[in-house]
C-alpha cells in the first residue's frame, strides 16, 4: 500500500493582547497604533456595555420584552462594525449591537425590536442591512446570496454575517461555506464562539479542536482570533474584508469570547453552568484590556473614562425616553407591509382588525 | 406566434425577461449547461452566461436563502427546484425569510424572486418526484403561489412572478409540460396574479380546479355535456392568494361547486375554496360542495399513481352527486 497525504490545513490564532492589556508580540497591526480609531472603538464598547445593562434593568422592571445581551462580546461586535464599510451589507444574528450601532442602528430601534415593535427593524443603519436574525444560522445564505449580488454588478462591497457556536451545527451553515467557497464570494463568515448555545457547551456541539477549521471543508480560510481582543478582532476583519473586496473570496473567522450573560432574559444559566467558570471568563473580558493598552499608551485618563461614563449613560437615556414614548404600531401596519399589491383577502382582514381593535384601546 | 408546450413557454418567458432586464438571474441544480432536467432552461446559459444561469450546490435551503439575500439586494432571482418532493428544506427560508422579510422590515427590504418546481404526478417518476405541495405554501403569510395550466397561462403567469416585487412559489404541472401544444405570442405580456380564469362558462355546476388536474376536470365537463349538464370551469391559477370574487359569482349562477385537485384532500386547498363558499355563498348552494382530491396518503410509486389521482370518473360522480338534489 502507498499512502500519500491528500490535504493538509492549520488553523492560526490571533492574540495580540493578554487579558491584562499586555502585547503579546512586538508585531503589532497597524490599527494598534491609531490613536483616534483605537479609542472610537473604545468608546462604543463602553457605549454599549452601558446600554446592554440598561436593557436587561428594562426588561426586569417590565418595560421591555425577552432580550438577548451581549455582555463579553463587546469587542468581537465592535471590531466587526468598525472595519466594515457602509456600503458593505451586515447579516447578525441577535446581540450584534456594538456592530450595528457602529453603522448606524439606533440604541431606539433596539428597544423598540425587542419592546415587540417591527418599527425596531426599520431601522436608520445602512437601509440594505438584514434586520436580526433568530432562526438560527438561515442568514448566513442570504449574505452569501448578498454576495453574489455584489460579484454579479462588480461593486466592490462585502456581505458580512454572524452566528454563534450553536449555529455551526446547522445544515445552512455547511451549504453557505461550501458555496461561497464554490463561488469564491465576498463574503465573510463569523463565528462569534462564547462557548454555549444556552445550555449547551461547545463540546457537545463538535469534536472539532476548533470552528475555524470548518472553512477547510468549503475550501477557503478559517482563521481563530482572540474575540476579546479588539485589536486582533479589527486586524482579522480588516485583512478579511479587503482579501473579500480584492476578489480573493471568503474567510470564516472564529472570535473565541464567552457569554457572561443568560443566554436572554428569559434564561438562568445558573442551572448549567458553574460559577468558577463565570468567574475565570470575567477576567478574561474584553473592556478591561483595551482600557489598560490606551491607559498605558497616555491615550485616556481617569478623567476621560469618567466622563465617556457619564456621556453614555445619558446617551442610552435619551434612547430609552424615545423608546418609552414611542405609542403602539398601528393594528393595519400588520397589514400594510405584507406586499406591494395587497390582495382583496388581506384588505378584509385590514378592516376587520381596525374595527376589533376599537373594543381593546 | 410559436406553436409551443408548456415547458417552452416557461423557457420563452425566462428568455423574454433576462433579456429586457439585466437584474434578473436563473439558478438551480443542473439549470446550466444541461438546461435543466426538464430542459425549462434549456439554452439560457449559452444565451445569457454562466453568471446569470447559474449551476448552484446540491443544497435546497441555500438555493432559496441564497435567492433571499440576492432579491433584498437588488437582483430578480428565478430559483429552479428540480423536483417538488425535494422542496422541504427551502420551506424554512421561504416562511421565515421570503415571506416576512417585507412585513418585518415596514417595507425597507423585499423579496422579488421567484421558486420554481414542477409539481404534481404522472409521468412514471421515482419516488418523491411526484408530490403536490400547494397547500403549504398557500398557508404562508407573505408568498404568492401560482399554478399555469397551458402553455400560454404558463408564460403570462411566469412573467407577472419575474415582475412580482414580492415572493412568488411557481409550482408547474410536469405531466403538463409536453402534454399539448399552444400558440402563444412572445411578446413579453404578463397575465394578471391574484385572478382565477374561466376557462368555460356554463350554467349547473361550477368546477374549480388548478394545474394538470384542469386536463381531467376539462374532460369531465366535455363528458358531461353530451347529457345536457353544463359545466362552467374555473382555473384557479393563483393558488394563493385566492380570488374568491370569481369563484362566488360562478356559485351565484350555478348553485353547484366541485373542487378538484391533486394533492390529499385533508387541508388541501379546495377547503379552502369550499370555505370561502361556504362563508360568503352558502344560500346560492343548492347541493352540499364536492372535493375531489388525491388519498391522504403519500403519493404511490407509479403503478398505482393513476388511482391516487383523481380520474374523469371520480369528478363527473361528484358532479352528478351535486345534481342529486
Amino acid at each position: 500500500m502507498s499512502l500519500t497525504i491528500s490535504a493538509k490545513f492549520e488553523i492560526k490564532h490571533v492574540q495580540y493582547l493578554d487579558p491584562t492589556g499586555k502585547p503579546v508580540t512586538k508585531s503589532l497591526p497597524k490599527i494598534a497604533s491609531d490613536k483616534e480609531q483605537v479609542l472610537a472603538m473604545y468608546r462604543m464598547m463602553t457605549l454599549v456595555r452601558t446600554f446592554d445593562r440598561k436593557a436587561i434593568a428594562l426588561q426586569r422592571t417590565g418595560q421591555l420584552g425577552t432580550y438577548a445581551s451581549c455582555l463579553g462580546h463587546e469587542a468581537t461586535h465592535v471590531g466587526i462594525g468598525a472595519a466594515m464599510k457602509p456600503e458593505d451589507a451586515f447579516f447578525p444574528m441577535y446581540r450584534e449591537y456594538g456592530a450595528q450601532f457602529m453603522r448606524g442602528v439606533k440604541m431606539e430601534d433596539v428597544l423598540l425590536f425587542w419592546g415587540g415593535d417591527e418599527r425596531g427593524n426599520d431601522f436608520a443603519g445602512p437601509r440594505h442591512d438584514f434586520p436580526w436574525c433568530v432562526p438560527i444560522a438561515t442568514q448566513y445564505h442570504h449574505a452569501t446570496g448578498a454576495a453574489m449580488a455584489f460579484k454579479y454588478r462588480k461593486e466592490k462591497r462585502v456581505a458580512v454575517s454572524v452566528i454563534g457556536d450553536g449555529g455551526t451545527s446547522q445544515g445552512d451553515f455547511y451549504e453557505s461555506l461550501n458555496a461561497a467557497g464554490a463561488w469564491n464570494l465576498p463574503v465573510v463568515f463569523v463565528v462569534a464562539n462564547n462557548q454555549w448555545a444556552i445550555s449547551v457547551p461547545l463540546e457537545l456541539q463538535t469534536s472539532c479542536e476548533t470552528l475555524a477549521q470548518k472553512a477547510i471543508a468549503g475550501g477557503f480560510e478559517g482563521i481563530q482570533v482572540d474575540g476579546n481582543d479588539i485589536l486582533a478582532m479589527r486586524d482579522a476583519m480588516d485583512t478579511a474584508l479587503a482579501k473579500a473586496r480584492g476578489g480573493k473570496g471568503p474567510t470564516l473567522i472564529e472570535a473565541m469570547t464567552y457569554r457572561l450573560s443568560d443566554h436572554t432574559t428569559a434564561d438562568d444559566a445558573r442551572r448549567y453552568r458553574k460559577e468558577a467558570e463565570v468567574k475565570a471568563a470575567e477576567k478574561k473580558e474584553p473592556m478591561i484590556r483595551i482600557r489598560k493598552y490606551i491607559m498605558d499608551k497616555t491615550w485616556w485618563t481617569k478623567k476621560q473614562e469618567d466622563e465617556l461614563l457619564e456621556t453614555c449613560a445619558a446617551q442610552v437615556d435619551d434612547a430609552v425616553k424615545a423608546y418609552l414614548e414611542t405609542g403602539k404600531p398601528p393594528v393595519e401596519s400588520m397589514f400594510d407591509h405584507m406586499f406591494a399589491n395587497m390582495p382583496q383577502s388581506l384588505r378584509e382582514q385590514r378592516e376587520m382588525a381596525i374595527e376589533e381593535s376599537k373594543h381593546h384601546g | 406566434m410559436a406553436n409551443v408546450t408548456l415547458i417552452d413557454a416557461i423557457n420563452m418567458a425566462m428568455a423574454w425577461e433576462m433579456e429586457h432586464d439585466d437584474s434578473v438571474i436563473v439558478l438551480g441544480e443542473d439549470v446550466g449547461v444541461n438546461g435543466g432536467v426538464f430542459r425549462a432552461t434549456a439554452g439560457l446559459q449559452e444565451r445569457f452566461g454562466s453568471e446569470r444561469v447559474l449551476d448552484t450546490p446540491l443544497a435546497e435551503a441555500l438555493i432559496a436563502g441564497v435567492s433571499i439575500g440576492m432579491a433584498a439586494q437588488g437582483l430578480k432571482p428565478i430559483a429552479e427546484i428540480q423536483f417538488s418532493g425535494f422542496i422541504y428544506p427551502a420551506v424554512d427560508q421561504m416562511i421565515n425569510h421570503a415571506g416576512r422579510l417585507r412585513s418585518r422590515t415596514r417595507g425597507r427590504l423585499h423579496v422579488p424572486m421567484v421558486l420554481r418546481a414542477p409539481s404534481g404526478g404522472g409521468i412514471h417518476a421515482p419516488e418523491h418526484h411526484s408530490e403536490s405541495n400547494e397547500a403549504f405554501f398557500a398557508h404562508m403569510p407573505g408568498i404568492r403561489c401560482v399554478i399555469p395550466s397551458s402553455p400560454s397561462r404558463a408564460y403570462g403567469l411566469l412573467l407577472a412572478a419575474i415582475r412580482d416585487p414580492d415572493p412568488v412559489v411557481f409550482l408547474e404541472p410536469t405531466r403538463m409540460y409536453r402534454m399539448n401544444k399552444q400558440n402563444v405570442e412572445d411578446n413579453g405580456e404578463a397575465l394578471p396574479l391574484d385572478t382565477c380564469f374561466i376557462l368555460k362558462e356554463g350554467d349547473d355546476v361550477t368546477l374549480v380546479s388548478w394545474g394538470a388536474m384542469i386536463f381531467e376536470t376539462l374532460k369531465a365537463a366535455k363528458e358531461l355535456e353530451a347529457e345536457g349538464i353544463s359545466c362552467e370551469v374555473i382555473d384557479l391559477a393563483t393558488i394563493s392568494p385566492i380570488d374568491g370574487e370569481t369563484i362566488l359569482e360562478s356559485v351565484e349562477k350555478t348553485g353547484r361547486l366541485v373542487i378538484v385537485h391533486e394533492a390529499p384532500v385533508s387541508c388541501g386547498v379546495g377547503a379552502e375554496v369550499a370555505a370561502i363558499v361556504a362563508d360568503k355563498g352558502l344560500f346560492f348552494l343548492h347541493a352540499p360542495i364536492q372535493r375531489v382530491g388525491g388519498y391522504d396518503t403519500p403519493m404511490p410509486l407509479f403503478k398505482l399513481e393513476h388511482d391516487y389521482m383523481p380520474s374523469v370518473n371520480r369528478i363527473t360522480n361528484a358532479i352528478r352527486k351535486t345534481l342529486e338534489t
